[in-house]
């Protein structure tokens, strides 16, 4: 075994590449026509689209009874896929924000497109709180702006702070990530000699001129925004969470919620970016950017949030049975052992129990067991929104109003088209818009810091 | 040559190493306008060239606390005095409740105008073009190398000296970079009149769209599905039945449940006669009396009866209920006032149910008592 070096840092960008390099390798996807297989890959995605949006004109024209909701169930799968999307968007912003405030440079590789995936998330988690209501066209209603019926919304309510929270989460993650487009369109501008791109990538780029002057007010923007930006990401699921937990249904009304929801959707969203770099950086040969060291931080960050998820699950039903509450113990038996039981072990088996593979370091860095792995993961997460979702408000306090929720075949094209939504902004993002930093990458490559500075 | 105006001399460097030291040179030569452009942000720059520290804080701060406090202002205002509503017994102000939509809000207002202040103080936009844009310098500066600027408009500035000290300093391919025509208005655009109604066009635009998809749209097919559904109500025609009506009325002898005929229609005085108050006057039955009173009686009649109607005149002030007439009324005289109604007073048996026609009654009594109170009330 070689001997390791602990003075050294492992670099975080293997093999110091040149800086023209990464300029080269980086803006190829953008440079390059895409090739059979990326049309295939839209092909795919824009099929599944497809199916959800006739989903979704059905369910327009012939209303809601289309789904599976019905009467003690009215939050069906509309509501699980909300929560499940918009926890997929955290991952993003913890990695570019929180992660970047804790100094970790390793995050650079991975900071644009899980931001990008952020964007996305929250873009097709939007959709399911609008066709909720059945009719998307009044949701402008969810806004207090001085209308005919001189109504105003209700601020107490946590449906209107959901309504803030993912609109606030929208908007300031699309600045974030548009500030850190900037410098790399000016580079891109600089680069190409095709007319119309320079004419966008002028524009877009605002005039950028990597003057130090610039420089420093942008640091500074990018510290603060980082500094709103991981308040916020907390909030955000807490909010989503609140939409339970406000409520009086056994099963919700409990204050573990907005804790076990953010780490749950760190959790997913983790798992949803590692499932997605490991492609990236096979086809687009980032392999020395996007490196395996980064990856095996990221399976243990999942390590993490799973093993915090699951003492989310034991506590759960520690307290109702501590607090003695009869509905509360009935419904944490009834998730187990009641008519979703199958639904439930799902959830455990995937959240609970596979991750903690990862405390092998083998099975951390063997990129085909960590994919089957995240994928597990994203299965069970969305397990546990339908599990939280529907065993409590298919059984609650009154046995004569329990009804068996089961989703139905448009429930589960418009599932398939959210998916194919996603993936669809997520394959143009790559030929469009360089998916990692250009800028950042050079400022962690060995060698690009001046060596008499502070570190 | 001659006739294009210069903007300054730029040297190349390779190393950061190199650009720092150099940076810190001209700094300390006494150069005020000079750039660093560097493809990614190097660390200790700022204090080479002797920046001080970005205020962009302060901005975050200003509106940051704007947000705050537009956020706290406006649901004060709209739920305590615009539109109260109490909702699951929440006080009005319900400040606990409100913290997510200020936090958000706060977050809001914060990031957006820091960014703004940004481009437009620092970046200066929509000015986006400047001297060095397309120069072979931009383009080794935006990839990998790094660059050293000192401008023409410095004090300290000589063609010469500006030569020589990059020279010194080891730059490589030191260049004169020029104005364009266009970049030499210093001005800013965007008082330009393009600008400003580029501004116009998407304000118009936005306004138009939203007063379209709200006033118009909104009522529309398929939009208005749900204010006009293919079904038939009361007053409708219905070519179904046979009178062309869609109301259709009762089976003949069908009691509506409750309903009691009066007996005494238009017979004021066998109603006196035989018509007794069978409720007693206990104070459950007064408060009921008042209450009814108070709502259907008094508008016209005043609140004691005196005929002080609060409807200023638009209808016509009816009658004493303390008249001598009316005190000596039996109460069976004056429930039929009240269930068929007197010359411009209607009827309110559709309002009042009998029992409450009675209980108005007692109450009535107690007024009409209060003013002309006997002796032996006093003990």
């Amino acid at each position: 075994m070689n001997e390791i070096d602990y003075t050294r840092e492992i670099p975080v960008i293997e093999g110091r590449p040149a800086l023209r390099e990464i300029d080269d390798l980086i803006a190829k996807p953008l440079e390059t026509k895409p090739d059979k297989k990326y049309y295939l890959a839209l092909a795919v995605t824009l099929t599944m689209t497809g199916i959800g949006a006739i989903a979704l004109l059905l369910s327009f024209y012939y209303g809601t009874g289309l789904w599976g909701n019905n009467n003690p169930v009215g939050w069906g799968l509309p509501i699980v896929n909300f929560v499940f999307w918009v926890g997929i968007g955290h991952a993003g912003t913890l990695i570019s924000a929180i992660l970047f405030l804790l100094r970790q440079r390793w995050r650079n590789g991975i900071a644009r497109f899980a931001e990008g995936m952020t964007i996305f998330a929250v873009m097709t988690a939007g959709i399911f709180p609008l066709i909720h209501v059945g009719r998307p066209w009044l949701a402008g209603y969810l806004f207090p702006y001085p209308n005919q019926h001189s109504l105003w919304v209700n601020f107490t309510s946590p449906l209107l702070w959901d309504v803030f929270a993912v609109s606030t989460y929208f908007t300031v993650s699309f600045i974030f990530w548009y500030v850190g487009l900037i410098p790399d369109f000016a580079t891109l501008r600089d680069r190409t000699s095709n007319k119309i791109k320079k004419l966008i990538y002028s524009v877009t780029s605002l005039g950028w001129r990597h003057s130090n002057r610039h420089w420093q007010h942008y640091e500074m923007v990018y510290l603060i925004l980082a500094g709103f930006a991981t308040p916020l990401v907390l909030s955000v699921h807490t909010i989503v969470s609140f939409d339970f937990a406000v409520s009086i249904m056994p099963g919700w009304h409990t204050t573990i919620f907005p804790p076990y929801f953010v780490a749950g959707a760190v959790f997913s969203g983790f798992a949803m970016v590692q499932n997605v770099l490991i492609f990236i950086r096979k086809i687009f040969n980032y392999e020395h950017i996007i490196t395996l060291n980064t990856l095996e931080r990221m399976n243990k960050i999942i390590l993490l949030t799973g093993s915090m998820v699951g003492y989310a699950y034991a506590m759960e039903f520690f307290i109702a049975w501590y607090s003695g509450v009869q509905p509360e113990q009935f419904t944490f038996i009834n998730r187990a052992f009641g008519p979703y039981a199958w639904a439930y072990w799902i959830m455990v088996s995937c959240n609970v129990i596979f991750p903690q593979l990862f405390w092998v370091k083998k099975i951390r860095r063997s990129i085909p067991i960590m994919f089957v792995i995240a994928v597990l993961v994203n299965v069970g997460m969305w397990f546990e929104r339908f599990v939280i979702t529907v065993t409590s408000l298919s059984r609650d306090y009154l046995p004569s109003s329990w009804a068996y929720y089961a989703p139905t075949l448009v429930d589960g094209a418009i599932l398939l088209g959210s998916f194919g939504f996603f993936f669809t902004w997520l394959l143009l993002f790559t030929k469009t818009l360089p998916v990692v930093s250009i800028a950042e990458v050079k400022a962690v490559v060995e060698g690009s810091q001046p060596s008499h500075g502070d570190h | 040559m001659s006739d294009k105006i210069l903007y300054g001399y730029t040297g190349i460097f390779d190393t950061p190493d190199e650009i720092i030291l150099a940076a810190n040179k001209v700094a300390e030569d006494g150069y005020k306008k000079f750039d660093v452009n560097t493809p990614y942000p190097v660390h200790g720059m700022d204090n080479a060239m002797k920046l001080p520290v970005s205020k962009l804080g302060y901005a975050a701060l200003i509106f940051g606390l704007t947000g705050t406090i537009s956020a706290v202002t406006l649901m004060y205002f709209l739920s305590v005095f615009d539109y109260p509503i109490v909702i699951g017994g929440k006080p009005f102000f319900a400040f606990p409740a409100f913290v997510p939509i200020i936090f958000e809000v706060t977050v809001l207002a914060a990031s957006i105008a820091t960014v703004v202040t940004m481009i437009a103080l620092f970046f200066k936009f929509p000015n986006i073009s400047h001297p060095l844009h397309d120069t072979e310098y931009m383009k080794k500066v935006s990839s990998n190398k790094y660059g050293i600027l000192l401008q023409a408009d410095d004090l300290k500035f000589t063609e010469e000296s500006a030569k020589e000290l990059l020279a010194k300093l080891g730059a490589k391919d030191i260049t004169a970079i020029y104005y364009d025509q266009a970049e030499i208005s210093t001005e800013h655009k965007i008082f330009e009149p393009k600008f400003i109604s580029l501004l116009i066009i998407i304000a118009v635009v936005v306004s138009g769209s939203t007063y379209f998809a709200l006033n118009k749209l909104m009522f529309m097919v398929p939009f208005n599905w749900m204010m006009e559904q293919s079904k038939i109500i009361p007053q409708d025609n219905n070519s179904f039945f046979s009178d062309g009506k869609a109301m259709r009325t009762p089976i003949e002898g069908t009691v509506a449940r409750g309903n009691m005929p009066y007996q005494f229609k238009g017979d004021p005085e066998s109603a006196g006669k035989y018509l007794k108050n069978t409720l007693l006057p206990t104070e459950k039955n007064l408060d009921l009396g008042k209450k009814k009173y108070d709502i259907y009686c008094s508008p016209c009649h005043g609140y004691y009866g005196e005929g002080d109607s609060r409807l200023r005149g638009q209808f016509p002030n009816p009658p004493s209920l303390h008249s001598e007439k009316v005190r000596t009324w039996t109460d069976g005289r004056l429930y039929h006032v009240i269930t068929e109604g007197q010359n411009i007073m209607p009827s309110y048996a559709s309002q009042m149910t009998r029992k409450e026609r009675w209980a108005t009654i007692l109450y009535l009594r107690v007024l009409q008592r209060s003013l002309n109170a006997k002796e032996s009330d006093l003990e």
